[in-house]
């Protein structure tokens, strides 16, 4: 037996010895976390939805313009348990216009999603740039972007968007780049990159300042490696997980930021629809329809955790400091 | 004798502090201040010293990683120190580094290949597929598995990773290696595989080495000369046997009293020589000769005039009072 057992150990390949890059490591400690795997399962899910909003809604046979005014009763509250709740409107309907809460919540989610998404990419594309930049050109350059990331980091940037939103979509219209909702879109977008690219800009720097003084730099400077080599050869490679880790921890909050600038009516506005806009309407019927508050609360709150609990388990995953 | 690959002479690199939140404080540290010698092709030259005392500056001066103050670096007959940026990339292949930590000086997020591949992408316009040739030829030179090429530097040992920073240094056949305490980061068992693996490679390519160490009992056993420093400073040159046998300079004579002789009658009965004091700051070096405040010789000389670098027997020696 005992031999046995001991030819299949010596036959047995050493699979888990064999080449594995720093990737498949964080691959494989992410793995192992259930929490963000689950986490990451149900934030996959809310995005896929979103991105195939059309096929979704027509799979479910509703639409987010369609009225539906017979199913509402007193006041416009719908008819029925849990504001209309039925087969053919799963989430209820909307009190007061009567459109498909399912088909609302489902596309706003589109513009919630997107807008959190181009800003994270943005700020960590600028903060990647300008961190590098500032870092390795030094001197004038940055003490003046230090300066300037100081400077912008002073300003509460929920109350400079509330300040600001309404003179540059202005301005934004005027320009003629997009309108109405468009025009908030891009002026929120731009507002939180440009409040938000300082933190990791500093973070960037930094990392590479610590990272300039390695060994292995000086080793790519004795064969005579020219400074774009340095910077995307050697020290690149070693940001990614931080900006992978900033990517996935800052989405959620720009998610809840849209939602509460829209909440606020400052963000995107009637007829266009997002989570942040339902939820302000249905403090107008919250007594008189709960679930119509309840739902999309629910579904910020276990996005927005989802999100959060995968970024928490990605940086777990990719710490450098167990890259050894 | 033939002519020297490198010479170096009154090479001095200060640098500057950058003098607190006022800048009112700056200071300059003269950490190399006046080094002259010479290696020549094949040979391999000790630089010890204790720590501060300018070895690593010498070393990262003479590749140019640091610009020097003064003085120059004449590389087979070619003055670097002045040299544009065009020149200087021409001759790295023919100089390079073997750093101290095998665990910093290898990128970890590179494999072995693109590692060692490096320089031939910088330097050569070789394909992908010679330049993985090269890379599994250099592997088995410097003692690794080339089926290893696609690993990464956390999957070895730190014998190991010091071997593939060995196998990067002599990817384009360098003439001269300034290896920079290679050793001083390994176990002992590991350290006398790497030296060993030092000395076949350079009896195999002709190297030269300078081999920047502290662990004096490696230096006796790798080099053919050594150079003694002291706060930025050459104290001494000689040859290894006659340096171990009849140090000249005082601080030469601490610093080998400090080995420790492997037989403890031998140990206990032998006088050992216990330097007084720290090391002088490099911001302001003593007067004269700078080990003056440190050395039981010192006279009033020592104190105001510092002393050249003279022959004396078969050292060159800078003290005014040599053994």
């Amino acid at each position: 037996m005992t031999i046995i057992y001991l030819m299949t150990a010596i036959a047995e390949p050493r699979k888990e010895l064999a080449q594995r890059s720093p990737r498949q490591i964080a691959w494989m400690r992410l793995k192992r976390n259930k929490v963000s795997m689950v986490a990451a399962g149900v934030a996959l899910f809310f995005v896929l939805i979103a991105f195939l909003a059309p096929l979704v809604t027509k799979i479910f046979n509703v639409d987010n313009t369609t009225v539906y005014p017979n199913v509402l009763g007193d006041g416009g509250v719908p008819k029925g348990f849990g504001g209309g709740i039925s087969w053919h409107h799963p989430f209820g309907l909307e009190p007061g216009v009567g459109r498909d809460l399912f088909g609302l919540l489902i596309y706003g989610s589109r513009i919630s999603f997107s807008i959190a998404i181009l800003t994270s990419i943005a700020f960590v594309a600028i903060g990647l740039f300008l961190g590098i930049s500032a870092a390795f050109i030094g001197g004038l350059l940055d003490n003046t972007l230090g300066r300037l990331a100081d400077f912008l980091l002073a300003f509460p940037t929920t109350f400079m968007y509330v300040a600001l939103a309404y003179p540059l979509s202005l301005r934004v219209e005027a320009m003629g780049l997009a309108h109405h909702n468009g025009a908030r879109i891009i002026v929120m977008v731009s507002v939180l990159v440009v409040f938000s690219w300082p933190g990791f800009f500093r973070v960037v720097r930094s990392q590479v300042l610590s990272i300039r003084e390695k060994e292995f730099i000086l080793a790519a400077r004795t064969q005579g490696a020219s400074n774009m080599r340095i910077i995307f050869k050697e020290i690149l490679p070693n940001l990614w997980p931080l900006a992978i880790v900033y990517l996935s921890i800052s989405l959620p909050g720009y998610l809840a930021a849209e939602a509460v600038f829209s909440f606020l009516g400052v963000g995107v506005q009637a007829p266009g629809s997002t989570w942040g806009l339902v939820l302000n309407d249905a403090t107008n019927f919250w007594q008189r329809d709960p679930a119509y508050l309840a739902i999309p609360a629910g579904m910020v709150i276990i996005v927005v955790l989802a999100l959060n609990l995968f970024g928490d388990g990605l940086r777990d995953a990719l710490d450098s400091k167990s890259d050894r | 004798m033939a002519t020297p690959i490198l010479k170096v002479s009154g090479l001095k690199k200060y640098f500057l502090s950058s003098g607190g939140f006022t800048g009112r404080n700056k200071q300059v540290i003269k950490a190399v201040d006046g080094v002259d010698f010479e290696i020549y092709p094949g040979e391999t030259v000790g630089l010890v010293g204790e720590s501060g005392c300018g070895k690593t500056t010498v070393g990262r001066t003479i590749l140019k990683l640091y610009d020097p103050t003064e003085g120059s670096i004449f590389f087979e007959g070619q003055d670097i120190a002045h040299a544009s940026k065009v020149e200087i990339f021409s001759i790295r292949s023919k100089m390079q580094m073997i750093f101290q930590d095998p665990y910093a000086s290898l990128n970890p997020r590179h494999t072995v290949g693109e590692i060692i591949g490096a320089p031939f992408q910088i330097h050569t316009k070789l394909s992908k597929d010679e330049i993985k040739n090269e890379v599994q030829s250099l592997l088995t030179k410097v003692g690794l598995n080339p089926e290893h090429i696609n690993r990464f530097p956390h999957e070895f040992s730190g014998g190991q990773r010091q071997r593939i920073g060995i196998a990067r240094a002599l990817a384009l056949r360098p003439k001269l290696i300034v290896a920079d305490e290679p050793v001083s980061a390994l176990d002992v068992s590991i350290q006398a595989q790497v030296v060993n693996l030092l000395d076949d490679l350079q009896d195999e390519y002709g190297l030269a080495y300078l081999f920047v160490a502290h662990d004096l009992s490696v230096v006796q056993h790798i080099s053919d000369r050594v150079i003694v420093m002291y706060l930025g400073k050459v104290m001494e040159i000689a040859k290894t046997e006659s340096l171990f046998k009849e140090p000249r300079h005082p601080y030469t004579k601490a610093l080998l009293s400090a080995v420790p002789i492997p037989d403890p009658k031998l140990e206990r009965s032998r006088e050992r020589i216990t330097l007084v004091g720290d090391l002088p700051t490099p911001a302001n070096p003593p007067s004269g000769c700078v080990f003056n405040t440190r050395c039981w010789k010192a006279k009033d000389i020592c104190r105001t005039t510092a002393p050249e670098l003279l022959t004396v027997g078969s050292s060159t020696v800078a003290c005014h009072f040599p053994e």
